[in-house]
């Protein structure tokens, strides 16, 4: 049991590990392209008096001229910045805070409550009063935000209050986006592989395959997947899986059932650039068809392929959000942001605790919206046929 | 035309076979079994023996769990259900159909008016905003429409039970019907429809979003295309052009989206049901999904599995009846 836990445990660290440093390169890579942007724009600015023409004409690589059509719409930049802010959030936030995920505040907290009673006196008067009831509770549950509790290790502050159980919000809120964001990169990486590989065979080899490949499509696509969802994880549960090894069971699910878009858009694109010019040179050439494919191919769909792949990742975190909402997916105990707005259909916190269930429905709405600012600026920017 | 239509239906006969195949396997392996789980406190008690509810089993069709009783299982299920007979719910202890036929038009019913009030929204702002494109209505739709397609449906209707019904008190909390007032004929009707009317919110706010963007996306490209330039040139006013040239060649892709939204109109939407406590049939199949009701999981993935098959060749034949340019078959 402690193995299991352990090893995923490592296993889950890894791929935080490599999520982070893939992030990081990538913000590095867009940071360092626009710095480029803007020192090759004063240069010119500068010469133009007495430089000849050849020398004021810049000539841009398409990659640039991609970021420069980024960078100008103010929506994909706010999304940009909206991701960024969160994921700063979701890594570096656990750092700073002094509670832990699970961590329960057992600090004493005296509550009272007040009940209105009738005396009646020995002759006869009677009084309205109030009974006011001293209450010790050993669990700090339902603070309100900005309160301090006397916990063992200090005078320590609640900066969204605690949830029912006595865990601090704000800090369940970093590590749920931890888990969300995590499961989603990776399975969407997951399902977009698997979908290039399929769609391009589908596409490129034609005939029976493509009948059995699109066949399967089908299927999938005509299945509802919350109701598959909800047998396969009924499953998992009777099959015995750990709780902790869960994760990567339900990674693995959710990208057979969501390779299907991947696979028809390669497939469409492949169709249509196979009878493209250069496609009857690599012929001539006599080059194989896995070389034809990967290198001719593939890359001519990355456009589609990177949009794809914005937009996926706002879904994913939309749907974790969901399946977790239904109690499916994670652990009880581990932070999810859609188990933090499922407390709200208790009575008591939908009417006097806003606090613990709305920052997580904010969180996945900002994360979402941040991927689809993301993937339509992109969108608009890769898009060779948009003037602007 | 009529023989790629006929090639269609073949296809999708055998789609769906083999999703009934893929979901009833599915099903039959699902741990909750419905009669185990019923009558598991009275073995406790020892009101029922162990062989009793072997029989019970046996009289539900679901005692021999090998490979070869599935699969038995799976052609006693087809073959009634060729013949129209979907079975008996096990936990509504009725025809499925029956069940699905009733709880079916709740949910009917607030996904059409919805649509209605979606495309009435969307369309005309739409292309309002791709007309204008880059104005400030424009920036405010693209932005309104992302926060829609964003959101969580669960936390919006919550959400919105929290301001409209907690707070504000002006609609009711949950369910379909007033249970303290006994309403007859259109009193009721009205009860019901003001029940409705925080997931007909819920609805519209989550689908008006992808519409829009879709109209807009579309009639950005019809603007670009080069007979709206011939129109302009030859004089005609703004107004025509955008609401007779523009306009319909927007409404084709439309149009076979609208063929395409049938499985959302009848299907129900699972997960809005639940938290508005509907008895829809999203709800029912959620519930069914739970205990392991066999036969009312199978009716209902299958309904849905058609309904997306005709949509999907609806929106198709659409696709051919509103554009004289397309041609279908090969």
């Amino acid at each position: 049991m402690t193995d299991m836990l352990a090893l995923s445990n490592a296993a889950f660290g890894v791929l935080l590990a490599l999520f982070v440093a893939a992030i990081a390169a990538e913000i590095g890579a867009i940071v360092y392209l626009a710095l480029r942007i803007k020192r090759s724009k004063k240069t010119a600015a500068v010469g133009t008096d007495n430089v000849s023409l050849a020398d004021s004409v810049r000539v841009l690589s398409p990659w640039r001229l991609v970021l420069r059509r980024f960078f100008r719409s103010r929506l994909s930049v706010v999304g940009l910045t909206m991701i960024v802010v969160l994921l700063l959030f979701i890594f570096v936030g656990p750092l700073f805070t002094p509670w832990g995920e699970s961590e329960i505040d057992y600090s004493e907290v005296t509550s009272y409550s007040y009940k209105q009673i009738t005396v009646t006196d020995s002759d006869g008067t009677e009084y309205t009063v109030f009974e006011m009831t001293e209450f010790v509770g050993h669990v700090n549950k339902n603070a309100l935000p900005f309160t301090r509790s006397d916990a063992e290790h200090g005078n320590l502050l609640h900066v969204l209050g605690t949830d029912e159980n006595g865990r601090d919000v704000f800090t369940r809120l970093m590590y749920g986006g931890q888990k969300s964001i995590t499961l989603s990169f990776f399975t969407v990486i997951l399902y977009v592989t698997l979908g290039i590989v399929l769609g391009s065979i589908a596409g490129y080899v034609g005939k029976w395959a493509d009948q059995v490949i699109m066949r399967i499509v089908d299927v999938i696509n005509c299945v509802p997947s919350l109701p598959i969802m909800l047998i396969l994880s009924a499953l998992l549960e009777s099959m015995g899986v750990k709780q902790e090894l869960r994760i990567y069971y339900l990674m693995g699910i959710l990208t057979l059932l969501d390779w299907t878009g991947v696979a028809r858009l390669v497939r469409g694109q492949i169709l249509f650039l196979r009878e493209q010019e250069y496609m009857v040179a690599a012929d001539a050439l006599g080059l194989s068809a896995p070389r034809k494919i990967f290198k001719h191919l593939v890359p001519n769909i990355i456009p589609q392929l990177i949009v794809v792949i914005t937009l996926g990742l706002g879904s994913m975190v939309l749907y974790e959000a969901t399946l977790s909402y239904l109690g499916l997916g994670f652990p009880m105990d581990v932070a999810s942001w859609g188990r933090m707005v499922n407390s709200a259909v208790n009575n008591e916190v939908i009417k006097n605790y806003p606090f613990i269930w709305v920052p997580a429905g904010l969180c996945i709405v900002l994360s979402v919206l941040g991927f689809n600012f993301l993937g339509d600026g992109l969108r608009d920017a890769l898009d060779p046929k948009m003037k602007r | 035309m009529a023989k790629y239509i006929i090639k269609r239906i073949f296809y999708s006969i055998l789609v769906l076979l083999l999703v009934s195949m893929l979901i009833y396997g599915l099903v039959r392996l699902l741990p909750n079994d419905y009669v185990e789980t019923k009558l598991f406190p009275m073995l406790n008690q020892g009101t029922v023996s162990e062989e009793d509810i072997t029989r019970m089993k046996e009289l539900y069709g679901i005692a021999d769990n090998s490979f070869g009783g599935i699969v038995k299982g799976y052609f006693g299920w087809l073959g009634n259900a060729l013949k129209g007979d979907l079975g008996i719910s096990f936990k509504y202890s009725e025809p499925v159909s029956v069940v699905i036929g009733r709880s079916m038009w709740v949910s009917f019913i607030i996904a059409v008016l919805a649509y209605i009030l979606v495309y009435l929204i969307a369309i005309p702002l739409g292309i309002k905003s791709a007309v204008k494109q880059y104005s400030v209505l424009d920036y405010s739709v693209t932005t309104f429409t992302m926060i829609g397609i964003s959101l969580p449906g669960f936390f919006l209707a919550t959400a919105l039970i929290k301001i409209f019904a907690v707070d504000l008190g002006w609609f009711p909390q949950q369910g379909l019907e007033d249970a303290t007032t006994l309403n007859e004929g259109f009193d009721r009707f009205l009860d019901q429809v003001y029940h409705c009317v925080l997931p007909m919110a819920t609805l519209v706010i989550l689908s008006v979003g992808g519409t829009m963007r879709h109209t807009r996306t579309n009639t950005l490209e019809v603007l670009n295309a080069d007979y709206i330039r011939t129109a302009r040139a030859k004089g005609l006013s703004e107004k025509a052009v955008v609401y007779k040239h523009v306009f319909r060649n927007t409404m084709i892709p439309m149009v076979t989206m609208m063929a395409g939204v049938l499985p959302s109109l009848f299907g129900g939407a699972m997960i809005l049901e639940n938290v508005f406590a509907l008895p829809g049939i999203g709800k029912l199949a959620y519930d069914a999904l739970v205990v392991g009701d066999i036969p009312f999981i199978m009716g209902y993935e299958m309904f849905l599995a058609i309904l997306t098959v005709i949509g999907t060749l609806l929106s198709d034949i659409a696709y051919v009846l509103v554009d004289p340019r397309i041609k279908l078959g090969k």
